[in-house]
């Protein structure tokens, strides 16, 4: 078996959750690689959008930058931030790609402070395109390194829309119907949402993890379903394209 | 009926729209006029303490960097400043230049978070009313459309609204809940283009951010310009005319003026420069010796390219531009 890092592996199995010929939304650090990786293999058609204008970049370079060069490099378009985040608001943006410091069981996400907002303990970037993402493409899907100081039952702040506080809250709030957080990945797990209570459920582990160490690692309880997955370990392909051509700079990894 | 949300942040500033038409009326130049200027003209003459400021596109793409760090070396402070975030708001912030700040994005991106923003905030010393991107790229459309406010479906439900100064309304015509940004005009705004002729009218290449919207969205804007070219090169491609003469008070020439930052086409980043930056940034004596070392330090951008390295690393970074 080839041997690989956490990073190597949220990479692949975040590139697996990405679809052909589908747009997304794509930020910073993992979900670059991810969209990379997913065009060279199962998802050549896949639609890179970058929130400052980049929509279906080659990905050819790695971008360092969602407002670099390499991010409408080959495009089909380099627009603007209100023209792509409008292309959101009308649906035409499937998938949405966030990180965060903090998750809870309805998927939302912090990214703002540790601590009161004003006198923070840790002040973090902010949103950024985050929020707009979260409440306006059709799915999002939250890419993490497992932790209970990230899987919180209470988020310090409230940066970006997951379902909110339950069934029926986004729609409450004002949020487009039918949207919302989908999966998230981790170096653990595949978690997705429960249909009815929208609280965050296992649904695959990664190679070697028990359904005790993924609730161990989490801060709240997991709906735990009766047949749980198991995901694949990355390919030797899927390692040698991401360590030779993708990012052989290994920044990332 | 339940009262709607409000977020309880600060409005820096609620210009009536009627008072922005007046001052387009009395103060921008409708007549074609030269404004080239240098970067100690441009910033001594337009930025006074205490205004609304914006950069654009932010601090490691297309920014205005020299323009930033002309604003550091005349200190001039007590500022509000809207926008993202990364290397010029760093410097403007960290040179205790800002009061309040209109936040969405304010990081180093692939490495993290900002010591610069951390210290600034941590301490209390500055106040940050938060957004997100799309909402202060829409709140600079609002104003370049003449309205008092614009609603869109993001921010809705989140604590992200609630520490701005957006408000829920319902819509008159279907009763959904929508969230109203105000508007957002700047005193000035600063913003980096790839060309422009001496009249101000100006081009970009490649991704256009939110330089559209901010440059209408801006009481007096100041562009600088890799090159600045005859006004016939502008004639033979209006299309490509992004920021009309009209909508500008000074044109800066600064060639390599997004640097360490990129320019797309042009030249890549300065990772060295990047690098070094972000490990003085760590601490606040490192902050500020770079301050010194760089800013103060060095009289002009001419001077700055000269210290960077000259043509020798300048040509170094042409080498590494992403070409089309």
């Amino acid at each position: 078996m080839t041997e690989y890092n956490k990073s190597e592996l949220l990479i692949c199995t975040a590139a697996h959750q990405m679809e052909d010929n589908t747009i997304c939304f794509i930020g910073t650090g993992v979900p670059m690689l991810a969209a990379a990786l997913a065009k060279r293999t199962h998802a050549p058609h896949l639609m890179a959008a970058f929130e400052f204008g980049g929509m279906g970049a080659s990905m050819e370079r790695l971008p360092l930058a969602v407002g670099g060069s390499r991010t409408f490099h080959k495009a089909v378009s380099a627009s603007s931030i209100c023209d792509l985040m409008e292309a959101a608001a009308r649906g035409f943006i499937e998938y949405g790609f966030l990180g965060g410091a903090q998750i809870d069981p309805f998927g939302n996400l912090n990214t703002t402070v540790i601590g009161d907002h004003d006198r923070p303990k840790v002040r973090f970037p902010g949103s950024g395109g985050a929020n707009d993402i979260g409440s306006l493409c059709w799915r999002t899907i939250a890419i993490m390194r497992h932790g209970k100081q990230r899987f919180v039952p209470r988020l310090d702040f409230l940066t970006t829309a997951g379902y909110l506080d339950g069934p029926g809250a986004r729609e409450r709030a004002g949020l487009p119907r039918h949207t919302g957080p989908y999966r998230v990945v981790t170096d653990l797990a595949v978690l997705d949402y429960d249909e009815t209570s929208k609280r965050m459920r296992l649904r695959a582990l990664q190679p070697g993890v028990t359904v005790e160490q993924v609730q161990a690692e989490t801060g709240f309880p997991l709906v735990i379903p009766a047949r749980v997955e198991q995901n694949p370990p990355p390919l030797p392909e899927e390692l040698r394209l991401l360590r030779e051509v993708i990012d052989p700079q290994r920044l990332y990894t | 009926m339940a009262e709607l949300p409000a977020g309880k942040g600060a409005l820096f500033r609620m210009i009536p729209v009627d008072d922005l038409r007046d001052f387009v009326r009395a103060e921008k130049q409708k007549g074609m006029v030269p404004k080239l200027m240098t970067e100690h003209e441009a910033i001594s003459h337009f930025i006074k303490p205490g205004m609304y400021i914006g950069v654009e596109l932010y601090g490691s793409v297309r920014c205005p960097m020299s323009l930033a760090r002309e604003i550091v070396r005349q200190r001039i402070g007590e500022l509000d400043l809207a926008g993202q975030g990364v290397l010029e708001n760093d410097l403007l912030i960290g040179a205790g230049l800002v009061k309040n700040l209109d936040i969405t994005y304010h990081g180093y991106e692939v490495f993290g978070v900002s010591p610069v923003l951390r210290r600034a905030c941590e301490s209390g010393r500055v106040k940050a009313v938060e957004w997100s991107n799309a909402a202060l790229a829409w709140r600079f459309k609002a104003a370049a459309m003449g309205l008092p406010y614009l609603p869109v479906r993001s921010m809705l439900g989140t604590d992200t609204f609630g520490y701005s100064a957006a408000k829920v309304v319902e819509c008159p015509f279907t009763g959904q809940k929508l969230c109203a940004l105000p508007a957002l005009a700047l005193d000035v705004g600063l913003i980096h283009v790839h060309r422009a002729d001496e009249f101000g009218n100006a081009q970009v290449d490649g991704i256009s951010g939110f330089a559209a919207e901010m440059a209408r969205a801006s009481k007096r804007l100041i562009i600088s310009a890799e090159e600045i070219v005859p006004h016939e090169e502008i004639q033979k491609f209006p299309e490509r005319t992004l920021i009309p003469y009209y909508l500008v008070d000074a044109v800066v020439h600064a060639p390599y003026g997004s640097l360490p930052g990129e320019m797309p086409y042009l030249y890549w980043r300065d990772e060295d420069h990047v690098k070094s930056y972000m490990k003085a940034a760590e601490s606040e004596e490192g902050f500020q010796a770079y301050l010194q070392e760089w800013v103060y330090g060095v009289p002009d951008h001419w001077h700055f390219l000269e210290k960077l390295g000259g043509e020798k690393r300048l040509s170094e970074l042409r080498r590494l531009a992403t070409r089309r």
